[in-house]
């Protein structure tokens, strides 16, 4: 989207890393929650009012709304020098209010919560500010922190304070903690800084439990900001966190699943796979996939389908983390389910098992290693091994990487020993096998280099015929001329995508199928 | 197995279908961009009927292999039969602009909104906007999302109720309950309103429009002021005040920096679309707030567009507003905090100078060239220099040359080399400008220093100069003063110093002409085919090689034959190849 391109993208590339030294230097400026322009309060002197400990409890609850509306008066933390006396006093009183909140009981009557949500949207609502760094990698750069924390830190724990308030009560904060504070409560997730998206962690957890009212709505937002992340800005510093509670919300789905849930599963999670910065939130990712296939295990077919979809053409680093994710899969799996994925499953990690690179190699046959997977692949040994056999037998003889011949040979014994016949079978066919290979991907060009000689007869033959005939009279022509000559291949041969023609189509027919 | 039949018209499906179908992704990608070849294989009909279905039907695939199916269906027309039969593309297509896959998805509607501009009305009635409207109400939202992108190619065509309806179903879109669709639809939103009739657009795309400007989000509200810029100029002068300028004024003060720096981009394109009169009384106070915006990423984006707003300022009042309104705030930009915003601004201020006329300029822009040539940050006096010609033409470049020079060494001696690198391509463009007297005097040596840059790239660039300045100052320039320098190099005991007087020698000969090349250049490449190091000798190869075509044939047979074969029998294979390939080149063997 346009708004994305910062200036910087404008002009040569060329000075980025100065451009990213100087930002290093000036980190922690980020904020964009000062706005003498757009601020509803003008920034003024502040004077402390005198403690809470300290009034008539008759007096107390006034004091604690003069106070809270003294929190709303935002300060400029890049201006280091101005202020300071006010930023000091205001600090102290939310120190006060937190401690207020978290340790007195009958402190929250009706009359505080817009006082309270008043306070804490003013402080915490904002537009994050553009990113300092605009190829800012969440993996090697130092994320700008969030100017104003000192205030912002304690206006979180407040928050938290106050929704754990064993007086806190639901029914009359809905009216204020609703739709629109939750969105831009969601929206904040995407902050730079980790101290805040730890905060907003908790605080959103603590909100989704309490008000049921909000669940679906929560959800369905997050819904709306994984697929904008997925498919149009493919930037969301919050992935991980906003995973880490949905992997607690998947946990307390009720059985059956939802269609809604069903399909969060299939057009989110699995999708978020593709993400370049996967490796930032793979590890709750899984775990959200995994919850959902121990609730119910029939979704395990779509799974590993939609991985195999999204399976990494040139990220090594992503390719181990898939199969990580498929050891963590197979782990739980139930052997009915195994036969239905193992086909197309164990094609993906016989070509993961020859990677020429030696840790996707190295991960897939790790796999060997489990004893549960090792059991369903000894119980499906006739399937398995056929697959499996043409990459080991040619790596155990050619891959640079001596660990993993070493691996494979084992790799190799283990499977043998399970089906030492058909091993046996398979190492003498092994040549007449390949041999098979090499004549159809001859047999291939050739049908392509006809098809092609065909294709250039016949736009010749439209060229000449340009000024006498119209393209689709020529080529009717032709295809008259085929009907009559060849008729029963009309009803022999159909598209249909059901039928097969070639047994090695087979899997693919079924996915055509779906 | 192909052909066997021996009718080459006519291949057995089964085999296409293997193809397309082939386990390996690669090879169904490569199939599938093939496509054409095998619909024509099948002709027309079987098209239609058999090929069509299947690709429906196959609809579950890897994106890669989506993406070019949806490519290659929006030139199918002719391999199923022309326009008359188009519509048998519709399903496919249809599957394709419901996937997930964002680029899928577009390049799906893509070829539909090129195939609806080959559908008769009827057609388009019965087949095409049935199909929108399918999608238009689709359950999942990336189907929502297509429709918007082909309301626009199908209402023009379509009787009064059907768009009436088409109408209606764009407003659902606007205030659908998912950002995503909404998002689609206010990027289509002034797409839309150029094909309504006026009427509507005053009664149906400005309501849409003042919704979505203050939508929840501001990635809605963003796009909305890309549409402002189409509705603007849509409506007639008189409604613009009451039906677009309210939105406009709150975009500019959005409390979300992304919807102002919006506006600052499409700054120039509203301000063309609303008119000299509302520019004058809104868009310059909002101009001058964008510019001031606490926000760097916003005033980088309005600095972007001084020169173009100032540029289009009523001719009557232009001055005045620059210089009372702009100006002001351009020099604050000129010490601003950002360096992105100094440099958006030094490469447009230079333009300033044509529009002020030379004694504006002279009295108010230069103190600020002359900042910016101070910089602290390379870039900013990079925009500067390379954008020279703009005052040039009005004050001409004396009044700035005493400035000019110590920028111009300093960004030349700058521990980037992409910085020098940058600087030296305007050198030709400055010596242009400041003449040959100028040039000798101050900037020559810098020319030399860089031909022993330590960086390659530097020396690559440096040779490359040398050939622009002598296309600028002529051979006779160059032989007295750089052909000396450059052959000096020849032996000096650095041979990557000694190779870039070849690769000087390769780029000069042809600028400075047989003569000089024959008399100074050849001798002293000749003699370093004597060189010690290999590189030296098979770039002397490929140098003969290079100059070759300059010298006579005389000289050729009498002076280059000898050396060259002389290295075709070196020890060094590389000196060898390339001795032998200038042989074979030049035709000496």
């Amino acid at each position: 989207m346009s708004s994305g391109i910062s200036a910087t993208e404008k002009v040569d590339g060329f000075t980025r890393k100065s451009v990213r030294k100087a930002q290093k230097q000036r980190k922690a400026q980020g904020s964009a929650q000062f706005r003498p322009q757009a601020g509803n309060l003008s920034p003024g002197e502040l004077s402390a009012l005198p403690q809470l400990r300290d009034a008539p409890s008759t007096e107390q609850q006034e004091l604690f709304l003069q106070k809270l509306h003294q929190c709303c008066m935002l300060f400029d933390f890049l201006d280091t020098v101005t202020d300071l006396k006010s930023k000091e006093i205001k600090r102290a009183t939310l120190n006060e209010l937190v401690e207020y909140v978290s340790t007195n009981r009958g402190v929250l009557v009706d009359s505080a919560y817009p006082e309270i949500i008043n306070m804490i949207s003013t402080n915490l609502f904002r537009t994050l500010p553009p990113s300092e760094n605009p190829d800012f990698d969440p993996e090697e750069d130092e994320p700008s922190l969030e100017a104003s924390w000192p205030h912002m830190q304690l206006v979180y724990e407040f928050l938290l304070r106050f929704l754990e308030n064993p007086d806190f009560q639901p029914s009359t904060a809905k009216r204020y903690i609703d739709q629109k504070f939750v969105l831009q409560l969601l929206e904040l997730f995407d902050s730079e800084d980790p101290r805040e998206r730890d905060f907003l962690k908790t605080i959103l957890h603590r909100i989704y439990g309490k008000f049921l009212g909000l669940r679906a709505f929560i959800r369905k937002q997050i819904n709306n900001f994984f697929l904008r992340f997925i498919y149009e800005t493919d930037h969301f510093n919050g992935v991980a966190e906003l995973l880490e509670i949905l992997g607690s919300i998947i946990n307390g789905f009720a059985l059956p699943l939802k269609a809604e849930h069903k399909q969060f599963l299939m057009k989110v999670l699995i999708p978020m796979h593709t993400a370049k910065g996967l490796a930032l939130f793979h590890a709750q990712l899984a775990y959200c996939v995994v919850q959902f296939l121990e609730k119910d295990p029939t979704l395990t077919e779509p799974v590993i389908r939609g991985l195999l979809k999204f399976w990494p053409k040139t990220c090594s680093q992503k390719e181990v983390m898939f199969l990580g994710e498929i050891e963590e899969v197979l782990d739980v799996i139930e052997p009915t389910q195994f036969k239905k994925i193992q086909e197309p499953l164990f094609k993906q990690i016989s070509k993961c098992v020859a990677s020429p690179h030696f840790q996707v190699a190295e991960r897939s046959l790790y796999f060997w290693n489990n004893e549960y997977i090792l059991s369903l692949i000894e119980e499906n040994i006739d399937k398995i091994l056929p697959i499996m056999f043409g990459s080991l037998y040619r790596i155990s003889k050619e891959h640079w990487n001596q660990t993993i011949v070493a691996l494979v040979y084992n790799v190799l014994k283990t499977l043998m020993e399970m089906n030492s016949k058909l091993f046996d079978e398979l190492t003498a066919s092994y040549k007449a096998d390949r041999q098979r290979e090499k004549k159809k991907e001859q047999e291939r060009e050739e049908l392509w280099k006809k098809l092609e000689e065909l294709r250039l007869s016949k736009i010749h033959r439209n060229q000449n015929n340009t000024h006498s005939l119209q393209n689709s009279s020529s080529n009717n022509n032709n295809n008259n001329n085929n009907g009559n000559r060849e008729p029963e291949d009309h009803s022999s041969l159909t598209f249909s995508s059901t039928d097969s023609i070639n047994p090695e189509t087979s899997m693919l027919n079924t996915q055509c199928a779906k | 197995m192909a052909g066997a039949d021996g009718d080459d018209s006519l291949y057995p499906i089964a085999v296409l279908i293997d193809e397309l179908r082939n386990e390996d992704v690669q090879l169904r990608l490569n199939s599938i961009k093939k496509l054409s070849t095998i619909a024509l294989a099948l002709g027309v009909e079987r098209t239609r009927t058999e090929l069509l279905p299947f690709l429906t039907d196959t609809i579950y695939d890897e994106d890669e292999v989506l993406l070019a199916l949806a490519e290659q269906l929006g030139n199918f027309t002719m391999l199923v039969g022309g326009p008359e039969y188009v519509h048998c593309l519709l399903p496919p297509l249809e599957s394709l602009a419901t996937v997930e896959e964002t680029v899928v998805r577009d390049k799906a509607v893509e070829s539909l909104r090129k195939i609806s501009h080959e559908h008769s009305p009827v057609d388009l009635e019965v087949h095409f906007e049935p199909l929108v409207k399918r999608l238009a109400s689709g359950d999942w939202f990336t189907s929502r999302t297509s429709a918007c992108g082909l309301f626009s190619v199908c209402y023009p065509r379509v009787s009064s109720t059907v768009k009436a309806e088409i109408r209606q179903h764009f407003r659902n879109l606007c205030s659908d309950d998912t950002p995503m669709v909404r998002r689609a639809a206010a990027s289509k939103l002034g797409e839309f309103a150029k094909v309504l009739e006026l009427e509507y657009v005053k009664s149906d795309i400005i309501s849409l429009f003042t919704a979505l400007a203050s939508d929840e989000q501001d990635s809605v509200r963003l796009l909305a002021v890309e549409a402002c810029v189409s509705i603007a100029t849509l409506l007639p002068q008189e409604d613009l005040e009451t039906l677009v300028m309210p939105t406009l004024r709150q975009a500019a003060e959005d409390k979300s920096w992304r919807v102002r720096y919006m506006v600052a981009d499409k700054f120039s394109e509203l301000q063309k679309a609303v008119g000299p009169e509302i520019t004058k009384n809104d868009l310059v106070p909002a101009f001058q707030n964008l510019l001031k915006d606490c926000e760097a990423e916003v005033r980088a984006a309005a600095a972007n567009k001084v020169k173009e707003f100032c540029e289009n300022l009523p001719e009557d009042s232009r001055e005045t507003i620059i210089m009372t309104h702009i100006l002001p705030c351009v020099k604050e930009l000129v010490s601003d905090t950002n360096q992105h915003v100094k440099s958006a601004l030094a490469s447009v201020i230079m333009g300033l100078s044509t529009i002020l006329g030379k004694d504006n300029t002279i009295e108010h822009l230069l103190p600020l060239f002359l900042a910016q040539l101070k910089d602290e940050c390379p870039e900013v006096r990079l925009n500067i220099i390379s954008n020279l010609d703009c005052v040039n033409e009005v004050i001409g470049i004396r009044q700035l040359s005493q400035s000019l020079l110590p920028a111009i060494v300093e960004l030349a001696e700058d521990a980037k080399w992409r910085v020098r690198l940058a600087i030296i391509e305007y050198m030709p463009l400055l010596a242009g400008q400041l003449g040959v007297e100028f040039f000798d005097e101050k900037l020559n040596s810098l020319c030399m220093a860089w031909l022993v840059d330590h960086v390659y790239a530097i020396r690559e660039a440096a040779t490359c100069n040398l050939t622009k300045l002598v296309e600028k100052f002529g051979a006779e320039w160059a032989q007295n003063t750089i052909v000396p320098k450059v052959l000096g190099m020849a032996n000096d005991p650095n041979y990557l110093h000694r190779m870039t007087t070849l690769f000087c020698i390769n780029a000069l000969s042809e600028a400075c002409g047989q003569e000089i090349t024959t008399k100074h250049m050849l001798p002293v490449v000749l003699k370093m085919s004597n060189d010690q190091v290999a590189n030296v000798r098979f770039n002397v190869a490929k140098s003969l090689q290079k100059i070759g075509p300059v010298l006579d044939s005389n000289c050729l047979q009498a002076e280059v034959k000898p050396v060259l074969e002389k290295l075709a029998a070196d020890q060094d294979i590389d000196v060898k190849y390339f001795a032998q390939e200038a042989v074979s080149v030049l035709a000496l063997a």
